[in-house]
Order: C-alpha cells, then sequence, then structure tokens
C-alpha cells in the first residue's frame, strides 16, 4: 500500500507552495483489481464513492472495490448544476434529504476536501395562485418536519436579485426560501469521496465497465468486467442513467426510463447573483460559480434516450424564461452546452433497494435531481449493503413499491426538474 | 432534436412531436385477475433498452394521431414508424447489429 496521504492543510498548502507544487501526492491509488471483495459497487459518481466510503468508514468494511466503466465523477456527477436543497413535501423525502443535508454541512472537514459548499439560500419563484397554492402547502409541511422553509413577498425577492423582472410574462407572487440549500462543487465531491475511500482501503478500478453478473441460486457471486472477473459477497450497483441495463443483465426490470438532461453555461462575469433561483412552473433554475459563469439548468427532454445530448427545443425552453425573468443576461454568450442521462422513476423518487437477487443492491432512479442526495444516498445505501436490510430513511424507497403501491410523489408534488 | 416521418403527414420536426413510451404494451384482459406485482409490473416498469426502442409517440401539433417509432435509444436514430394498426416492421440484421 502506498504511503499514508498526508492531510490538506493551510500548512501543506505553504509547504508546497514553497517547493513549486512539485510534492503533492497523488490523491488516490490506480489499483488492479483483486479477484475478490467483500462488497463490490458497480459505479464512480458521486452516489458510488459514498457508498465505498461510508462502507469503510462507518460499517467495518474496507475489501470494497468501486468498478467505473469511465473516470470518477464523469457522469452526472460531473454534469449536473450542483444544486443542494431539502425541501421536498413527503416525509420519506424529507427524512433522506434532509439526512443528505445535514452530512453536507460537515462534509468538507469530514473528508478533509473542500468540497465548495455554500448555502447561500434558495428561492423557489411562485407565478401564479396555484403555485402560491403549491408552496404555501409544501412550505408547511416542510416546515412541520423540522426543515428551514420561508415565505418570501415579490419585495424580499427583489432585494435579494435586485435585477429580477417581477412583472414579466412569468409574474413573480411570491417564493419559497430554503436559506440552508446552495450550491457544492460537484467535481470535488467525487474527487474528496474518492480520496477519503481510498486512504480507507477501498480499490477505486477506473476503465472498467461491467458486463455481467455472476449469479448462481439467485445469489450475486461476483461480476464480469473489461478487466476480468470480480468475484464479490455483495454488489451495489449505483449507475444512474444505465440502471435498466444492468438490471436486464441481473434479469429484471425497473420502474424507471431514462432521459436526456440537459444544462449550460455563460461565460464568466463579475459576482451578480448570489442565490439558486429556480421555477417550476417555467422549468428553469439559475446559480453562479465560484468562477464566475451562470450555471443555468433545463426540464429534461421527454423521450428516452442515452444519447447525452437533446434538443435546442429544451433549450430555447429554458433560456427563453431566463431572459424574460433576467433581462440583463441577454447579451450574455453561453460558452458549455450539454447533456446528461437521468434514470426517471413514475414517482420521480429514487429507488434504494434489495432486488430480486439476493445480495445483489441498487441504487438508482434519481432522476434529474441526484447530486444534492449525494451523501444521504451514500451513507444510508453502506448501512443497507452491510446489514442487508434495508436503513430505515431508505425503507420506503423500495422498488417493491411499485407493486404495494406505496407511490412517494414528489413529481405532482414538486412539480419541478429537481 | 430530429426529424420524425408521420404515417399520415410525412416528415416533420420532432417538436411537433410528444413520445408517449413504451409501445406494445397490452393492457390486461381481466385486472382484476392479477396479482399486485403483475399490475405493478403492467403500470410501471418498463424495458428501457439502450438500443431498439419500440415506441408510441403522437403527432401532437399535426395531425393528432398516434403511431410507432423503432428509434436507436443510443443514437436517436430512427429506423422506422408505422401506423398502429400495421405489422412491427422488420428490421435488417445490419440495422440491428449496428454499434450503439
Amino acid at each position: 500500500m502506498a504511503a499514508k496521504p498526508k492531510r490538506y492543510s493551510i500548512f501543506s498548502l505553504a509547504r508546497n507552495a514553497l517547493s513549486y507544487h512539485q510534492g503533492w501526492q497523488r490523491a488516490w491509488r490506480d489499483p488492479d483489481p483483486k479477484s475478490d471483495y467483500e462488497v463490490v459497487i458497480v459505479g464512480g459518481g458521486g452516489h458510488g464513492l459514498a457508498t465505498a466510503y461510508y462502507l469503510a468508514r462507518e460499517c467495518g468494511i474496507r475489501d470494497v472495490a468501486v468498478v467505473e466503466k469511465g473516470w470518477l465523477g464523469g457522469g452526472n456527477t460531473g454534469r449536473n448544476t450542483t444544486i443542494v436543497r431539502s425541501n421536498y413535501l413527503w416525509n420519506e423525502s424529507a427524512g433522506l434529504y434532509e439526512h443528505a443535508m445535514k452530512l453536507w454541512e460537515g462534509m468538507s472537514s469530514d473528508l478533509n476536501y473542500n468540497v465548495m459548499f455554500s448555502q447561500r439560500g434558495l428561492l423557489h419563484l411562485a407565478h401564479s395562485v396555484h403555485d402560491m397554492q403549491e408552496i404555501g402547502r409544501r412550505g408547511n409541511a416542510i416546515y412541520l418536519n423540522g426543515i428551514d422553509s420561508e415565505f418570501v413577498t415579490p419585495e424580499q425577492v427583489r432585494e435579494m436579485v435586485p435585477f429580477i423582472n417581477l412583472d414579466c410574462r412569468y409574474p413573480i407572487h411570491g417564493a419559497l426560501l430554503q436559506r440552508r440549500g446552495g450550491t457544492a462543487r460537484h467535481d470535488a465531491v467525487a474527487w474528496g469521496y474518492a480520496r477519503a475511500a481510498d486512504n480507507l482501503g477501498v480499490d477505486i478500478i477506473q476503465n472498467c465497465e461491467v458486463t455481467g453478473f455472476q449469479i448462481e441460486d439467485n445469489t450475486i457471486r461476483g461480476v464480469e468486467t473489461t478487466r476480468g472477473r470480480i468475484g464479490a459477497g455483495k454488489v451495489g450497483c449505483v449507475v444512474a442513467g444505465h440502471c435498466s441495463v444492468l438490471a436486464e443483465m441481473a434479469g429484471f426490470r425497473l420502474p424507471v426510463e431514462s432521459f436526456p438532461l440537459q444544462a449550460l453555461v455563460s461565460e464568466p462575469v463579475k459576482p451578480i447573483i448570489d442565490c439558486v433561483v429556480m421555477s417550476g412552473a417555467i422549468h428553469a433554475y439559475i446559480s453562479q460559480s465560484d468562477k464566475g459563469e451562470l450555471v443555468i439548468g433545463a426540464g429534461s427532454d421527454a423521450y428516452v434516450s442515452y444519447s447525452q445530448h437533446g434538443g435546442f427545443d429544451t433549450i430555447e425552453h429554458t433560456v427563453g424564461p431566463i431572459v424574460e425573468l433576467y433581462p440583463i443576461f441577454s447579451r450574455l454568450k453561453m460558452l458549455r452546452q450539454w447533456g446528461g442521462v437521468v434514470d426517471v422513476t413514475v414517482d420521480r423518487s429514487p429507488l434504494i433497494s434489495k432486488t430480486p437477487v439476493n445480495n445483489l443492491f441498487f441504487n438508482c432512479g434519481w432522476g434529474t435531481g441526484g447530486f444534492k442526495a449525494t451523501p444521504g444516498s451514500g451513507h444510508v445505501f453502506a448501512h443497507s449493503i452491510k446489514n442487508g436490510n434495508m436503513h430505515p430513511i431508505a425503507e420506503p424507497f423500495s422498488i417493491n413499491r411499485f407493486n404495494a403501491g406505496a407511490l412517494i410523489d414528489e413529481g405532482a408534488a414538486a412539480a419541478v426538474a429537481h | 432534436m430530429f426529424l420524425i416521418k408521420c404515417p399520415w403527414c410525412g416528415y416533420r420536426d420532432q417538436t411537433e412531436f410528444s413520445a408517449q413510451g413504451e409501445a406494445h404494451i397490452v393492457r390486461p384482459e381481466d385486472p382484476y385477475q392479477l396479482d399486485e406485482e403483475q399490475w405493478g409490473d403492467y403500470l410501471f416498469f418498463r424495458k428501457n433498452p439502450k438500443g431498439i426502442h419500440h415506441e408510441r409517440w403522437v403527432h401532437s401539433h399535426g395531425c393528432r394521431r398516434w403511431f410507432n417509432v423503432i428509434r436507436d435509444t443510443a443514437t436517436d436514430h430512427i429506423h422506422a414508424t408505422y401506423r398502429p394498426d400495421e405489422p412491427i416492421p422488420e428490421l435488417s440484421s445490419e440495422e440491428t447489429s449496428k454499434p450503439a
């Protein structure tokens, strides 16, 4: 095993600055896969790496491999709009996303990695009487679950975002504000979890695609990969858009369809917007990165596709309202636009679940809003894998809810791309 | 964004159409005979393939008629469109084996 990684600190920064930054260590090793592991995690995005980290850190299972077909965080972890919030309607969701929020609040020091978590406040705009009723219901439900949630007037919205056009085609009647909501640096989340997990002995194996499962007596024995067979006592699949592809390899179907979801960023400008503003009704959200780019998110394209790019009509539906709400942005050039593949369930809530195959677990179906849940998802999934029984917070998110009818309908509740 | 050939109207822009999910899912003859698992499976579980997908589309901003499409979900290439009363067109092995 490599030398014990040194902690990042102001002193290590100063020391490395004096040596022209030639002395930094690798953040994680690049091991070849062993023949067997106690647990194999399929998918090296934020959720998968968080799962491996909490398995090693809290569950005492360090014989863990994370296999990733591309590079770490190269899927939806590196493609989202980095928004973090926990203002969900239903109790089950509140439990899950608030669990994640509490872990976000200590993550940088926990991982010894600056994930640039910034609780800058998140506004959810209401544009009609119906929207006001929706945020009224949801805001009170959130408040009753002990999560911060405030109603603000159009004037207060203008104080936070002085250049917003209150009286436009989408008039602003009010907004729901979660002050603890905000953004985090998405790549840093993947890298921070990877470094911390590696530090605890987890093998992170990139460029290693799972091509099949080895299943005997309806029990998982290992995974077939492009780098050979890897035996496993338990397997957790955390692969977002491609979860149905893996489920098919294991012989079952999921209540999921995969859609393209697009986002775009502008050229960098001086600080202009210091909170996150989202609108469910017009499916457009915006924040500013620390580099100065405006980060703009759209709704998902409305047809099944794994193509990682969507249509310009969806972009147009997003930037039109953005320019209407913020006329000052009309001259900004957009620098980059991209798409990810999101795994959407009918009730817009995730699947954290056992499967028909023993010791094979799936954590997927996060749809358009998985980033915010990264630490909570990994945490409850790790405990579920360790115990063989689902963590109480994860239990309602079983695949079986689609047979039992116990849906957690956040789609109808929030009417917004998460 | 791509062009779709409506069986009645010919080639039109994709924005005129709405995708309506997996095709050829037959409603059970007698839902009361199904157990929870079978009913949930019918309602919610989908193939969601990466590759050839048979799906329903409706020409929402055109003739408003429904039809079926065979599309590769990895590339968004459309292999065929056909009316609901037509049999599923056979794809050549060349088309189905095209790398994703």
